[in-house]
């Protein structure tokens, strides 16, 4: 068959998301924000959700995610995504509302907001991006940052004595009896990919059924802030981070 | 028996090159342009083998610049 | 029939927000305000008006609540006490730079640091001059009886989502604690969803039937748009100091000698203003309701006709910068003031005038 056959409207089996925006990402190449985003536009659309979402960005590098995904954004100040979440939501409790959120704002600055919107049982979604470095203000450690590696703020490994041991947050959020729904994923393969927007399905489910708090952790790159290309970075992720921050459901209730 | 045959369309102006479709390929049909640069400078990625495209869509599920849509035509041979 | 009750300010202040028809509070404990969350939970809103209470993790966490919910579009409340409110200023900065209305208690204590927990009139710079980082200020009301810390409730809520901005109360200790006879005001319904959807166009509250989604944010990394952004800012301050300045005045008609002082402070003054007056000493008061914007033009008005001025507050002298900057030394401006926790008696604003101004007392 000739290309012209094949590409026909009736023939589409993958297109790009209608709530993305049209604008480009400012995300470096092979940014895996950029893959999250469009799972969340693909499963807000499928899921009929568009006209009812609230999403709550991140400081950090996700703080332009009300760029790229068409819904109502509220843009929180570093670490407080989580605070705002628990008013949206309680004073408009039939919305669907979600935080977007990197491993700084969650794991650091944020931890409080984190573990009590958690603990709460907020009905809300919390997507948290780990890729173990500050990416916006230019690779820094993060809590999650594995011993050993290099960051701005690390120039020669972190270490335990300086600085403590990387911070597997969402274990310690799936302890809590708020949360109905604890995850952590990658999207470093098609198969992976489709397991993670699986798993935000399930969150959002669970938002919408408010059954407490769901967290979808994604394991990912940055390729910038490691030095490695987008292809290596998921095999250093493979290799080095699954390590630390297994893959898989932490609670499923 | 069923033969498949895919294709897959590039947006190469958003495409930045970061290659991670061209490793998901199961069929090496996409490489990035050797020489070639988008208006931002990146060698975008294109179809070098389209014949070999099965229309899995493995490419379009790791592309974080949604750049790829993917089409797939099954011929049952009737 | 006209509900008169006996409370603290505090109290009064809970009942008012759920008589507002508020939509929700996020607050955490902290002396001397801790009675407006005590009071709401005993009040139980979400059974009667659905108003959300909400006792959060900290003074951060409350503001950002606060933060999120008025980006939907709905009324909301947060109180604390100076220590809290330097936790707040994060969010207060975020609710002023994203054009959000709320409203902010202060029920102000001794500082700096964790200070006391006695009466102080200290944040007065703070809550005036913005507080936070970047170029911006809150409409600022200062309650001198237990009565108007229940009427601001609404006037602050009132002016907040007529510009677009965070009020705050700013109450010394004294207006929170006292217990006085108090009128509340009658029971307003909370609006619809329909109702928050047409006064607030912009809220972000899910997409619903609106054409175009609605973004609140902060951030503008485009230097030329974010000066755009601060001189809409400005043009609305600009605006909120022609329509929205309030004062009382006090025997000021035939004062030779004026004060100005606000909140609790200024009930003590006029104790003093009626023990001068019977010594044959004209003195009048001008009592700043609005704190920000500042009644200077009043005040300049009122220097051209009196031979002194004596500000009297809550601390080492904070108020007195505006009163300067209005008088632009016409008259001699002088400052009285106790501090950490000491609420003065009318004879020591009776001394400090005869020491001053050398007025026989």
């Amino acid at each position: 068959m000739k290309p012209e056959d094949i590409i026909r409207p009736e023939n589409k089996v993958y297109a790009r998301p209608e709530l993305l925006t049209d604008r480009d990402t400012h995300y470096c190449p092979g940014c895996s924000h950029g893959v999250v985003h469009r799972l969340v536009a693909e499963l807000l659309a499928e899921m009929g959700l568009a006209d009812k979402t609230i999403g709550i960005a991140p400081v950090g590098c996700a703080v332009f995610a009300y760029n790229y995904i068409n819904v109502d954004w509220i843009e929180a100040a570093h670490g407080r995504a989580p605070a705002l979440a628990t008013a949206a939501s309680r004073l408009n409790p039939d919305r669907m509302v979600f935080t977007y959120q990197g491993d700084g704002d969650l794991a650091a600055i944020g931890t409080a907001e984190t573990i009590h919107a958690c603990n709460r049982g907020e009905n809300i979604t919390i997507i948290f991006i780990n890729n173990a470095i500050y990416g916006m203000t230019g690779g820094q450690m993060a809590p999650t940052t594995l011993l050993g590696m290099k960051t701005a703020t690390t120039p020669y490994g972190r270490t335990a004595e300086l600085n403590g041991y990387p911070l597997a947050i969402t274990n310690l959020l799936a302890q809590l009896d708020g949360t109905c729904y604890v995850t952590r994923q990658a999207v470093h393969t098609p198969a992976a990919v489709r397991k993670a927007k699986g798993a935000i399905k399930k969150a959002f489910e669970n938002t919408l059924g408010k059954r407490g708090t769901s967290v979808v952790e994604i394991v990912a790159t940055c390729n910038s802030g490691w030095k490695l290309t987008p292809a290596q970075s998921n095999e250093w992720m493979a290799e080095h981070m699954f390590a630390k921050y297994p893959l898989g459901d932490l609670k499923n209730e | 028996m069923a033969k498949v045959y895919g294709a897959v369309t590039i947006d190469s102006r958003r495409c930045k090159g970061c290659e991670l479709c061209v490793v998901a390929c199961p069929c090496d049909v996409l490489q990035l342009q050797p020489k070639e640069v988008n208006d931002r400078g990146y060698h975008f990625a294109y179809a070098s083998k389209p014949e070999a495209c099965i229309g899995c869509a493995a490419c379009a599920t790791v592309c974080p610049d949604a750049c790829i849509e993917v089409y797939r035509v099954v011929d049952r041979g009737n | 029939m006209e509900e008169v009750r006996l409370m603290k300010g505090n109290e009064a202040i809970a009942h008012a927000v759920i008589r507002y028809g508020a939509d929700g509070y996020f607050g955490y404990p902290i002396t001397p305000q801790s009675e407006v969350l005590e009071t709401l939970a005993e009040l139980r809103p979400w059974e009667t008006t659905g108003m959300v209470v909400l006792q959060a993790e900290s003074e951060v966490a409350a503001i950002n609540m606060v933060y999120g919910g008025a980006a939907t579009g709905k009324a909301v409340m947060t109180s604390s006490s100076s220590p809290g409110i330097s936790l707040k200023q994060e969010g207060i900065s975020y609710l002023a730079a994203s054009e959000l209305p709320a409203l902010i208690l202060n029920v102000m204590r001794g500082g700096p640091g964790l200070g006391t927990i006695q009466p102080s009139q200290a944040d007065y710079f703070q809550a005036t001059k913005g507080g936070g980082h970047g170029d911006y200020h809150l409409i600022v009301l200062a309650p001198a009886t237990v009565q108007e810390m229940t009427d601001f409730v609404a006037l602050g809520f009132d002016l907040a989502f007529k510009y677009r901005t965070p009020a705050m109360i700013l109450a010394d200790g004294v207006v929170g604690q006292m217990m006085e006879k108090v009128v509340l005001p009658p029971q307003r319904p909370r609006r619809t969803e329909e109702e928050v959807r047409a006064q607030c166009p912009w809220a972000a509250c899910g997409r619903g039937d609106r054409a175009e989604r609605n973004v609140v944010t902060s951030l503008e990394l485009d230097s030329a748009r974010m000066e755009v952004n601060n001189n809409r800012f400005q043009a609305t301050y600009r605006a909120i100091e022609e329509a929205e300045v309030r004062y009382q005045e006090y025997f000021t008609d035939d004062a030779e000698y004026l004060i100005v002082a606000f909140g609790s402070v200024a009930r003590i003054c006029l104790k003093a203003i009626e023990d001068a007056r019977a010594a044959g000493v004209k003195v009048g008061m001008i009592r700043p309701i609005t704190l920000w914007p500042f009644p200077s033009k009043e005040i300049a008005r009122l220097s051209a006709q009196v031979k002194g001025i004596l500000t009297v507050e809550l601390n080492a002298g904070q108020m007195i910068e505006d009163v300067r900057l209005a008088v632009e030394g016409r008259v001699p401006v002088r400052h009285f003031g106790r501090m950490g926790g000491i609420v003065p008696n009318p004879g020591e604003v009776a001394d400090t005038l005869r020491r001053e101004f050398d007025v026989e007392l």
